[in-house]
C-alpha cells in the first residue's frame, strides 16, 4: 500500500462527525423509549400493579395515592409502563435525564413527574472547566457496558474533544472522574486513591444505574450502593447503561453549554492566571 | 466418545439428574479427568458443591469432535486432594478458586493464591512470582489503567525491554452474582446475569436462558432461538469490529482506527434496532425472546448490516494493506498450538493458534443446530492469528445473519418457562464473541437452585495472554492485550 492510498480512504469517507449539538440529536432507538414520567395523579386508588414488576424495587407507593419512581435506579425495561392500568407510567422517547441530586430524579411528586435536569456548574467553575475538562474514568465494578459508551463518545461520530472535553490517562490530569459500576469492595481503595489524586476543584459524574445507586447489586455484600458511597457526586446519568447521547447532554449541561437546550459557546473569558 | 464410566454423558443444553452423575473419591476424579483431558477432551468447568461438612469436586468436560460433554463428582470431601493442575495445566485457575470458595486444598498445585477475595477494599493479592537478578527490573500496572477499560493488575518482570513473565491479578470487579444466585432466583437475577460482562450481555444471558428451560425440561420456541442467534452474531460483529479498530489504533494506524470505532456503533445501533439497548438487554428470557422482529424491523435490519458490513470490510483491507500494520502484527505476542491446547484457550485466542475449537459447530445447540458457519482458524498463533480469525468471523457472521433474515422462522417468541425441576444438574453452552460461554446450574431438592456457576471465555484465556507476552518487549503489551481483549468483569462475577 502506498501512502497515498491511505490518505485517500480518509478522504473519501468524509466528516462522519453528527450535526448534534447545533443541528438535532440523533434519534433514540424506537424501542429505547427514553426517559419517563410518572402522573401519580392518573394513579388509580390503592393500585401497585407496577411496584412488584420493578426487577431493582425502583418503584414505591406513595402515601395516599400514586407512586414515586428512583430514575437511578431504572433499567429501563419499561416492566411498569406495561403493567399500569391507567398509564400513569409512560415513556417520554426524551435522551435528556442527568441530574445534578439524587432527589431530582425521583419522579411522581406533584410537579415532579419528570427528571429536572442538571443545572450547570457555578460561574468560577464553568470559567475553570468549560473549555477544557478532562475526565479520568474509573470502572469500579462496572461491566464495560458504561465504559463502551463512554470510548464511543471518543470516536469519530460523536467526537467529544469538539467541546474541550477528553478522558484522560492518569487521575493527577484530570479535573474529575467518571464512575462506572456500583464501587465493587475489591475497587473501593483504588477509587478512593484516584479521587485523591485528582487536584482540586474537581468534580466526579457517576455513569449509568449502578453507579448511581448499586443496582442491581443491591444486597450482594460484595459491593457498595454506587459512587456516592465513596466520593461526592455532581452529576448522576441514569441509564443500564446511558445511551451515548444521554451522557453527552448530561456533561453539556453541567458545563453550562446547553441554555435552553440551545447548544452555547463556553461562558466568559478564560480565568486569568491567579484569579 | 471416549469416556470412562466415571463420566455421565450429555449434550449442550441439557439437564441430568444429579443422582445419576457418577461418584468416585476425589482422588481417583483427578486421575479420571486427567486421563480424560490427555485422551484429547477439555475441562470446560471444574468446580464445587458444598455438601454437608465437605466439597463435592465436579468436573464437566468437552469432546468436541464427538459433540458431547462429559460430567463428573466426587464423594464429599473435606480438606485437601491431589491437584490436577501439575498434570492438566488448563485445571490451575479452576483449582485456586475451588480452594478459595470452599477451602478444598489442591495440594501441588504450583501457584495456590486467591482470585477474588478481598480485604481491605482491594483484591487480597498474595505475594506476586517475582525473577531474581541484576538487570531485573519489575512493572506495575493497574488497577486503573490508562484507556477507559476495566480494573486489573498486572506485574511484568522484565530483563531490560524484555518480559520474562507477566503475572494477571484480578478480582477487582467482584459483584458476587454466583453467591447472589445460589440465594435463590431473585428479581434482579437477569439484570445481573447480563451484567456479568456488559459486552457479552446476549451470550450470557441465552446460557443462562438455556439452562432454566433445559432445568424445567423445556426449549424455547424456534423463533426465539432463531431471533437469539442473530443478536448473538451481532454482538460478535459489533466487538470483533471494535477490536480490529482499537488493534490498528494501538499500531497508530489511523484510518481503520476511526472507522471502525463508528462502524462498531452502528453494529450496536443494529442490536438497539431489535431490542431498544445497543447491548441486547432486556432481550433474552428464559422461554424465549421478549421481543418480536416484525417485517419493517426485519428489512431496516437488513439494510444497515448489509452497508455495515461493506464498510468493515473496506475497513479491514485497509489494514492488512498496510505493510507497517503487517510487522507490527507479526511474530509479536505468539502463542503456540500446543500452549493453547494445554491451557484450554477458547474462542479466537484458540482458533488463532489452529485450533478447531467453536461451540456452535461443535456443541450446536438452539438455532445453530440449523444454521452454522465453517470455524474461522489461522495457524500462526500470534496477533495476526487473532486479528485474522476477527476479520474472517465478521465475514461469516454477517453471512448468517443475511441468510437467517432471508428465511425466518414462524411462530411465538415466548413460552412461560416452569420452575426447574428438583435435583438437576443442567450446563449450557454458548460461543459468545470471546469464546466459550459456559453456565451450571443445580436444582436442591424443591427445586430451588443450589449452586450456580459461570465460566466466561476470560477465564480460559488470560493465561493465554501471560503466555503471549513472555519474550516480547513491554511496548508490545497494549497490542497484545487488545489482540485477547479479555473480560475482566466476566473473571470477576
Amino acid at each position: 500500500m502506498f501512502v497515498l492510498d491511505t490518505i485517500t480512504h480518509r478522504l473519501r469517507r468524509g466528516c462522519e462527525t453528527m450535526a448534534y449539538p447545533e443541528g438535532p440529536p440523533p434519534p433514540l432507538p424506537d424501542r429505547h423509549g427514553g426517559s419517563l414520567r410518572v402522573d401519580s395523579a392518573k394513579c388509580a386508588e390503592n393500585c401497585d400493579a407496577c411496584v412488584g414488576t420493578c426487577p431493582t424495587q425502583a418503584i414505591a407507593p406513595r402515601a395516599g395515592r400514586g407512586v414515586t419512581l428512583d430514575l437511578g435506579r431504572c433499567l429501563f425495561c419499561a416492566a411498569c409502563v406495561e403493567a399500569c392500568p391507567t398509564g400513569a407510567i409512560t415513556q417520554t422517547g426524551d435522551h435528556r435525564m442527568a441530574a445534578r441530586t439524587r432527589e431530582d430524579l425521583v419522579l411522581g411528586e406533584e410537579g415532579r413527574e419528570e427528571v429536572r435536569l442538571a443545572a450547570a456548574l457555578d460561574a468560577k467553575l464553568r470559567r475553570l472547566l468549560g473549555r477544557s475538562l478532562r475526565l479520568r474514568v474509573v470502572s469500579a465494578g462496572g461491566c464495560g457496558a458504561e465504559e463502551a459508551d463512554l470510548n464511543v463518545l471518543g470516536t469519530i461520530g460523536w467526537d467529544i474533544g469538539r467541546f474541550g472535553i477528553q478522558f484522560v490517562a492518569s487521575p493527577r490530569h484530570a479535573d474529575g472522574l467518571v464512575i462506572a459500576g456500583p464501587v465493587s469492595r475489591g475497587m473501593e481503595l483504588a477509587l478512593r486513591k484516584a479521587w485523591d489524586a485528582v487536584p482540586e476543584p474537581k468534580i466526579a459524574i457517576a455513569v449509568g444505574a449502578s453507579a448511581i445507586s448499586g443496582v442491581p447489586f443491591t444486597g450482594n455484600p460484595e459491593v457498595l450502593a454506587g459512587a456516592s458511597s465513596v466520593v461526592p457526586v455532581d452529576l448522576f446519568i441514569p441509564g443500564w447503561p446511558p445511551h451515548p447521547l444521554t451522557i453527552l447532554d448530561g456533561l453539556l449541561r453541567l458545563l453550562g453549554r446547553l441554555e435552553n437546550d440551545r447548544f452555547s459557546p463556553p461562558a466568559g473569558p478564560p480565568l486569568a492566571q491567579g484569579s | 466418545m471416549s469416556a470412562t464410566s466415571s463420566f455421565a454423558q450429555l449434550t449442550n443444553a441439557t439437564a441430568v439428574p444429579w443422582a445419576d452423575v457418577p461418584e468416585v473419591p476425589a482422588t481417583e476424579l483427578v486421575s479420571a479427568t486427567a486421563a480424560e483431558l490427555e485422551r484429547g477432551a477439555r475441562i470446560c468447568a471444574w468446580f464445587g458443591v458444598p455438601e454437608g461438612p465437605g466439597t463435592r469436586l465436579a468436573a464437566v468436560l468437552a469432546y468436541d469432535a464427538d459433540n458431547v460433554l462429559a460430567v463428573a463428582r466426587s464423594h464429599p470431601t473435606e480438606g485437601s486432594y491431589p491437584s490436577l493442575t501439575p498434570r492438566c495445566p488448563q485445571a490451575h485457575l479452576f483449582e485456586r478458586e475451588v480452594w478459595e470458595q470452599h477451602g478444598l486444598r489442591p495440594d501441588g498445585h504450583p501457584w495456590l493464591k486467591p482470585v477474588r477475595a478481598t480485604a481491605g477494599g482491594a483484591p487480597a493479592n498474595a505475594e506476586f512470582f517475582r525473577v531474581e537478578g541484576g538487570e531485573v527490573h519489575e512493572v506495575a500496572v493497574g488497577p486503573v489503567h490508562a484507556g477507559v477499560i476495566e480494573p486489573g493488575h498486572f506485574r511484568f518482570q522484565c530483563s531490560g525491554e524484555e518480559v520474562l513473565h507477566l503475572e494477571i491479578a484480578l478480582g477487582y470487579q467482584h459483584r458476587g452474582i454466583e453467591d447472589a444466585l445460589a440465594r435463590g432466583s431473585h428479581r434482579a437475577t437477569l439484570a445481573q446475569i447480563e451484567a456479568v460482562a456488559g459486552d457479552s450481555t446476549v451470550g450470557h444471558a441465552t446460557a443462562h436462558a438455556c439452562v432454566m428451560e433445559a432445568l424445567a425440561g423445556v426449549e424455547a420456541p424456534l423463533r426465539a432461538q432463531w431471533l437469539r442467534l442473530i443478536a448473538l452474531e451481532l454482538e460478535r460483529l459489533a466487538n470483533h469490529t471494535g477490536d480490529i479498530g482499537a488493534l490498528a489504533g494501538d499500531v497508530a494506524f489511523l484510518p481503520t482506527a476511526a472507522a471502525c470505532g463508528k462502524i462498531r456503533g452502528d453494529f450496536l445501533n443494529l442490536t438497539a434496532l431489535v431490542c431498544g439497548n445497543r447491548f441486547g438487554r432486556g432481550l433474552v428470557r428464559p422461554g424465549g425472546c421478549r421481543l418480536d422482529l416484525d417485517a419493517g424491523r426485519l428489512a431496516q435490519l437488513g439494510e444497515r448490516l448489509d452497508a455495515a458490513l461493506a464498510e468493515a470490510e473496506r475497513a479491514s483491507a485497509w489494514l492488512w494493506d498496510a505493510a507497517s500494520v503487517r510487522s507490527r502484527f507479526e511474530n509479536t505476542g505468539t502463542v503456540s498450538l500446543k500452549q493453547a491446547g494445554d491451557l484450554g484457550l477458547v474462542g479466537p485466542a484458540a482458533r488463532a493458534c489452529g485450533l478447531v475449537r467453536d461451540v456452535r459447530y461443535d456443541h450446536a445447540a438452539g438455532w445453530h443446530r440449523f444454521a452454522q458457519a465453517p470455524v474461522a482458524v489461522w495457524p500462526s498463533g500470534d496477533v495476526v492469528g487473532r486479528a485474522r480469525v476477527r476479520c474472517l468471523e465478521i465475514q461469516r457472521s454477517g453471512q448468517m445473519i443475511r441468510e437467517q433474515l432471508a428465511g425466518p422462522q414462524e411462530g411465538g417468541m415466548l413460552d412461560a418457562c416452569p420452575g426447574p425441576a428438583p435435583g438437576m444438574l443442567a450446563v449450557s453452552l454458548v460461543e459468545g464473541w470471546r469464546g466459550e460461554i459456559c453456565h451450571m446450574a443445580l436444582t436442591g431438592p424443591k427445586g430451588a437452585i443450589r449452586r450456580y456457576k459461570i465460566v466466561d471465555p476470560s477465564f480460559h484465556n488470560w493465561m493465554g495472554l501471560a503466555m503471549a507476552m513472555r519474550g516480547q518487549a513491554v511496548s508490545d503489551f497494549p497490542v497484545c492485550n487488545k489482540s485477547f481483549n479479555l473480560s475482566y468483569c466476566g473473571v470477576d462475577l
